[in-house]
C-alpha cells in the first residue's frame, strides 16, 4: 500500500535525533510491548508480514504523530482482535468475557532462551530457477498494490543490476495477507543514486534494494 | 459519543497495563517469560556480540572470508544467532567504498548481532534521508565521505539483514582481539561512524 510508511525518498522530517548513550527501552511500557509482541507472535496465529503490515494500516497522521512502541501497541491490538484472540469487549472492559475458555501462555520463561536463539528461516525450496541472472538488468514494475507489499515506491519504474541471488524467499506480499507463502527467488539490486534521484545525487553512490522476482522484469 | 462501559485509558503505560492483565487473565500471557524476554535484550543481545563478530574479521582473515561469503554461518560460529538474524549479510568497508544500512519501509535491524535498534533507526528523518541523501544523513552523524569514496546504501526490504564491516583504524596492529573489539560501535556497524582509537581519527 502506498502509505507513509513506505518513507525512502520523503523530505521534511526533520533532522535525525540522536541521544548519547541511549537505553534499550525508555520506559517500562514500552518493554512490555516488544515483549508483548514476541510472546503474542508466538501463538501462530499471524506471521511477521501480517505484523509489519498491521502497523503501516495505522491511520498515517496517526503513524507519523506515535512513538515506534505506541504504534507496536496500535498494531498487536488490531491482530489481536482481527484474529479473535481477544474481542472488542473484552479490549474495552478490560476484562475477559465472563465464561470465555482460558488459554495457555505459547511463551512461557523457560522457553524464552530457546525463542532468542531460534532464527527461524524465511528461505523456501522452489522448483523454477531463478529468472534472472547475476550482472542482468532489471526494472522494478510500475505497481500500486493496495495490501502488503515491499517494492518502495522510490524504486519503482527504475531500472538497476542483480548484484545478488539470495535464493527464494516467502512472498510478503501474499503472506501478510494469510494467502500463503507462496517463494518466490529474492535479489540484491543495485540502483544508481542518479537513476533513482536523478542528476544531482552523487554519480558514485547506489542504493542495494531486496527485491522479489514478481517485483522485476528484464530490462 | 456515550460509552456503557469503560474506556481504555490514552496513556499508553495504562493501556499496555489493562492489555497484559487482559491477556493474563485470559491465560495467554506468563508475566515471567515476558520479564526473561527483556531482560535478554538488556543484558545480554547487544552491539558488543557484533563488535566481536567484527574483531574476529579484522584478526583472522580466513574468518573474515567466511563472513563475507555466508554471514549466517560464520556469525552463528561465535554462537550469535535468533530473531531477524535467520538470513545475514555482511558488507565491507574499504578506502573507496563506504556501507549504510537502513529501513525505509519499517525499522529492519540485526538484533542477534546489534541488539534492538537505537530510536534514530527507526525514525521518520533517517529512513526518508538515508536513500536520497546518505551524505547528508552521514554529516549528521559527524562524518564527511569524500567525493571520491563510493557509497552503498542497504535499504532492508526482505529478511535479509545487512551489518558493516568497518575498516580497521590504522595504528591498531598491536591490539588484542578482545581490544579490538572495543573500537568497534554500533553506529559503525550501521555505517553511521567509523571504527576508530579513542580520540581517534579513522
Amino acid at each position: 500500500m502506498n502509505g507513509v510508511h513506505d518513507m525512502g525518498g520523503m523530505h521534511g522530517m526533520g533532522p535525525i535525533a540522536l541521544e548519547a548513550n541511549e537505553p534499550v527501552f525508555h520506559e517500562r511500557w514500552e518493554a512490555r510491548v516488544y515483549a508483548l509482541n514476541r510472546a503474542m507472535g508466538i501463538l501462530g496465529k499471524w506471521n511477521i508480514d501480517a505484523g509489519r503490515h498491521s502497523r503501516e494500516r495505522i491511520p498515517p497522521a496517526d503513524y507519523l504523530r506515535m512513538s515506534y512502541y505506541e504504534k507496536w501497541l496500535a498494531g498487536l491490538v488490531m491482530l489481536l482482535e482481527e484474529t479473535g484472540v481477544v474481542s472488542r469487549a473484552e479490549l474495552d472492559s478490560g476484562r475477559a468475557a465472563p465464561g470465555s475458555a482460558k488459554g495457555r501462555p505459547p511463551l512461557t520463561a523457560d522457553k524464552v532462551a530457546a525463542v532468542v536463539a531460534a532464527r527461524g528461516a524465511f528461505d523456501r525450496p522452489v522448483n523454477e530457477p531463478p529468472r534472472f541472472t547475476i550482472g542482468q538488468s532489471v526494472r522494478a514494475r510500475k505497481i500500486n498494490p493496495t495490501g502488503h507489499t515491499r517494492l518502495p515506491r522510490y524504486a519503482r519504474g527504475a531500472v538497476g543490476v542483480v548484484d545478488r541471488i539470495h535464493g527464494a524467499h516467502i512472498f510478503p506480499d501474499s503472506n501478510a495477507h494469510f494467502h500463503g507463502e507462496r517463494p518466490q527467488h529474492l535479489y540484491s539490486v543495485r540502483f544508481a543514486a542518479r537513476e533513482l534521484w536523478g542528476a544531482e545525487a552523487a554519480a558514485r553512490d547506489w542504493v542495494y534494494i531486496d527485491l522479489w522476482e514478481s517485483y522485476l522484469d528484464p530490462a | 459519543m456515550e460509552h456503557d462501559h469503560q474506556e481504555l485509558p490514552s496513556d499508553p503505560a495504562l493501556r499496555v497495563m489493562a492489555l497484559e492483565s487482559l491477556l493474563v487473565e485470559k491465560g495467554l500471557v506468563d508475566p515471567a517469560a515476558l520479564d526473561a524476554l527483556i531482560d535478554a535484550y538488556e543484558r545480554k543481545i547487544g552491539p558488543r556480540n557484533g563488535a566481536r563478530v567484527v574483531a574476529r574479521a579484522w584478526v583472522d582473515i580466513e574468518y573474515k572470508k567466511r563472513l563475507l561469503a555466508d554471514a549466517t554461518t560464520a556469525i552463528a560460529e561465535l554462537g550469535y544467532e535468533g530473531g531477524q538474524g535467520a538470513h545475514m549479510v555482511v558488507v565491507e568497508n574499504t578506502p573507496d567504498r563506504h556501507n549504510l544500512v537502513v529501513c525505509t519501509l519499517c525499522s529492519c535491524y540485526p538484533w542477534p548481532v546489534l541488539g534492538l535498534p537505537p530510536v534514530w533507526y527507526k525514525s521518520a528523518p533517517y529512513r526518508s534521508r538515508a536513500v536520497i541523501d546518505p551524505r547528508g544523513v552521514l554529516r549528521e552523524f559527524g562524518l564527511e565521505i569524500p567525493e571520491g569514496v563510493e557509497i552503498r546504501v542497504w535499504d532492508s526490504t526482505s529478511e535479509m539483514r545487512y551489518v558493516v564491516l568497518p575498516e580497521r583504524p590504522l595504528g591498531t596492529e598491536h591490539m588484542s582481539e578482545e581490544e579490538l573489539s572495543a573500537l568497534v560501535t554500533r553506529d559503525a556497524m550501521i555505517g553511521t561512524a567509523k571504527a576508530t582509537l579513542p580520540g581517534g581519527v579513522p
